[in-house]
């Protein structure tokens, strides 16, 4: 590194010359500061988050365990673990829980939900917006470990304030009906960003559209087809593949049943938790990682798609996700 | 139909819409606002009877307060390692030409958002394993720093772009070192950029629960949202005292950094890069 005091005829030197081969450099940075400057963050992501996801390629064809002979010495198992994952009935049961939880919390929960709020607030003000706001986004800032107590207290099957006000006492709403518990608190948990980005959206129809189609008679769903989805069709793409990759990765369920009663809500997080840390089989667990982020990387490669698609289609709003 | 009967269907309508909303919104949260002054405090949500003694139970259990300082200590050693080294990378890229690097940003960008906390668990818990790092306060902070340092230098870098090079080359014509128009020029102009993400950064590590429940091991290292959730899982009843005290005074910190953004830069959270 050079010293903080460099002569400036040196340091002018240095600029003139970097100047020269890059344009824009106004501090005279020269390629070689520039590359250390850029250096410890690139080691960085290269050691806590890439290497992770490659060394998962090789972490799933061992024997890998937590404990015992295999956590000292794994062999290797080839492409076994991959099979296993594949034909494990578990595996399949939480696949379509997760299935279930992200089109039913995040694809239709939160999208209509959040839709719905955007619409019916869309040219109030005043007091009633700013606490239903206010609210949504609690729900949304506030920390999983809070958030998750408080849905226990609210359907807790003794003194729960769900049972109080529904006059049931004694329903066990977690373990009678856990997948539900986890859809309906993750809508709870996460409108808060549709709400917010169909907010923004509706802000772009202009509002002679609604009024030409509110003089044309047109009824609030007909009006919503023909007037307001055409001009909002690109934020609903993106944001629908935004949200499912956020719950697909969610751990906050965990955090609320754990998975249970008897892995009936054992989403992919979950259930990559408890066979790789709980049950101790690493490879195993590896072999459920590498799945997942091949998951997210075409949840995400789609996504880029429909962004660049939408760029195509209007420039001007492509910038703001 | 009778336009008035519409109008009038139309407005019961829309309010039992928003009441519904206002009260699946506030129903679970009714119980945060009220049980931490409640005497007698319950499971279910009930108006209080005031008092502040179960901020004296808060106070006196031994991992309350020491986890908040965990939290405090992982929530600002990231903060203090993503600014900098994203804010380093982000000038040096925003003002010097590197072949292939709107690519190496956009790449990076993905894989922080396909690689998640979650779906790497496993190869994570390894790395920090072989690496010594487990039960180690650093070793979060470092995992945390990697999977939040892409996004942090693409809006470092999207702050740099958008300011003028004329203080910096007015700096280097009276003579400063490229490090001293860093710090001396630079930084002061494009600090409400490295407060957005400092506070951002903040943000993501309070809350989060998965990194530190995998990583550490020993409770006197465990942050707030860790041992917040052994105080409602260990022991037979919950601890409920304690248990509103602390969720109160554990999300109050959000809340208050979720105000000073939004109002000073009128910026939201994006909930983006969570992991």
């Amino acid at each position: 590194m050079a010293p903080l005091t460099s002569p400036p005829s040196e340091a002018a030197r240095r600029g003139g010359t970097a100047a020269a081969s890059a344009g824009g450099d106004a501090a005279g940075l020269g390629r070689g500061r520039a590359a250390a400057f850029v250096a410890p963050a690139l080691v960085l992501i290269a050691v806590f988050l890439v290497f992770p996801a490659l060394w998962t390629l090789y972490l799933g064809t061992t024997d890998y365990r937590l404990t015992g002979i295999a956590a000292s010495e794994p062999k290797f198992v080839g492409a076994h673990n991959y099979g296993d994952v594949l034909g494990d009935g578990d595996f399949h049961h939480s696949l379509w829980l997760t299935l279930q939880f992200v089109l039913g919390s995040a694809v239709i929960g939160q999208t209509l939900l959040g839709f719905a709020i955007a619409w019916v607030m869309r040219d109030r003000k005043g007091l009633v917006r700013r606490v239903v706001e206010a609210l949504v986004l609690l729900a949304w800032i506030l920390p999983g470990s809070v958030i998750a107590f408080l849905w226990i207290a609210l359907l807790d099957r003794d003194g729960g304030t769900l049972n109080a006000l529904l006059g049931t006492p004694g329903t066990a709403w977690l373990i009678d009906h856990p997948m539900a518990c986890v859809i309906v608190f993750n809508v709870w948990h996460g409108t808060a960003f549709s709400m917010m980005l169909y907010g923004a959206a509706l802000g772009n129809v202009p509002p002679s559209h609604l009024e030409t189609a509110r003089l044309a008679g047109a009824s609030t769903l007909q009006t919503l087809r023909d007037a307001v989805l055409p001009r909002i069709r690109g934020h609903v793409l993106t944001s629908l593949l935004l949200i499912s990759l956020w719950t697909f990765n969610d751990f906050t369920p965990f955090l609320i049943t754990a998975g249970g009663p008897d892995h009936r809500s054992e989403i992919m997080s979950v259930y990559v938790y408890r066979t790789a840390l709980g049950d101790g089989r690493l490879g195993f667990g590896a072999a459920i990682s590498l799945v997942m982020i091949l998951i997210n990387l075409v949840i995400a490669l789609v996504y880029l798609r429909a962004l660049r698609e939408r760029g195509r289609r209007e420039p001007r709003e492509a910038v703001t996700a | 139909m009778n336009p008035v009967v519409r109008e009038a269907l139309r407005r019961i309508g829309l309010a039992t819409f928003v009441s519904a909303v206002l009260g699946f919104f506030a129903l679970p949260l009714l119980w945060l606002a009220f049980t931490p002054f409640d005497a007698n405090p319950g499971i279910a949500a009930s108006l209080p009877d005031f008092t502040l003694h179960n901020f004296k139970i808060l106070m006196d259990n031994p991992y309350a307060l020491e986890s908040m300082r965990n939290s405090v200590l992982l929530a600002a050693g990231t903060a203090l390692l993503v600014v900098v080294c994203a804010a380093l990378a982000a000038y040096a890229l925003s003002r010097v030409r590197v072949p292939g690097r709107d690519a190496l940003l956009y790449v990076l960008l993905l894989l922080s958002s396909i690689i998640t906390g979650t779906a790497a668990m496993v190869p994570i818990f390894l790395l920090a394993f072989n690496l010594h790092l487990i039960d180690s306060r650093l070793g979060v902070v470092l995992v945390l720093t990697g999977g939040l340092l892409p996004a942090a230098i693409f809006l470092l870098k999207d702050f740099t772009d958008a300011t003028p090079t004329s203080y910096e080359e007015a700096a280097r014509v009276f003579g400063a070192s490229p490090l001293q128009i860093l710090r001396h020029v630079v930084v002061p102009v494009i600090r409400p950029g490295l407060a957005t993400v400092g506070v951002w950064t903040v943000a993501q590590v309070w809350g989060d629960f998965l990194m530190p429940f995998l990583l550490l091991r020993n409770p006197d290292k465990a942050p707030a949202s860790v041992i917040m959730y052994t105080f409602y899982t260990e022991g037979g009843q919950p601890d409920l005292p304690l248990i509103s005290t602390f969720s109160l005074l554990y999300s109050l910190p959000v809340v208050v950094m979720y105000l000073f953004v939004s109002r000073r830069y009128g910026f939201r959270f994006h909930g983006g890069i969570k992991r």
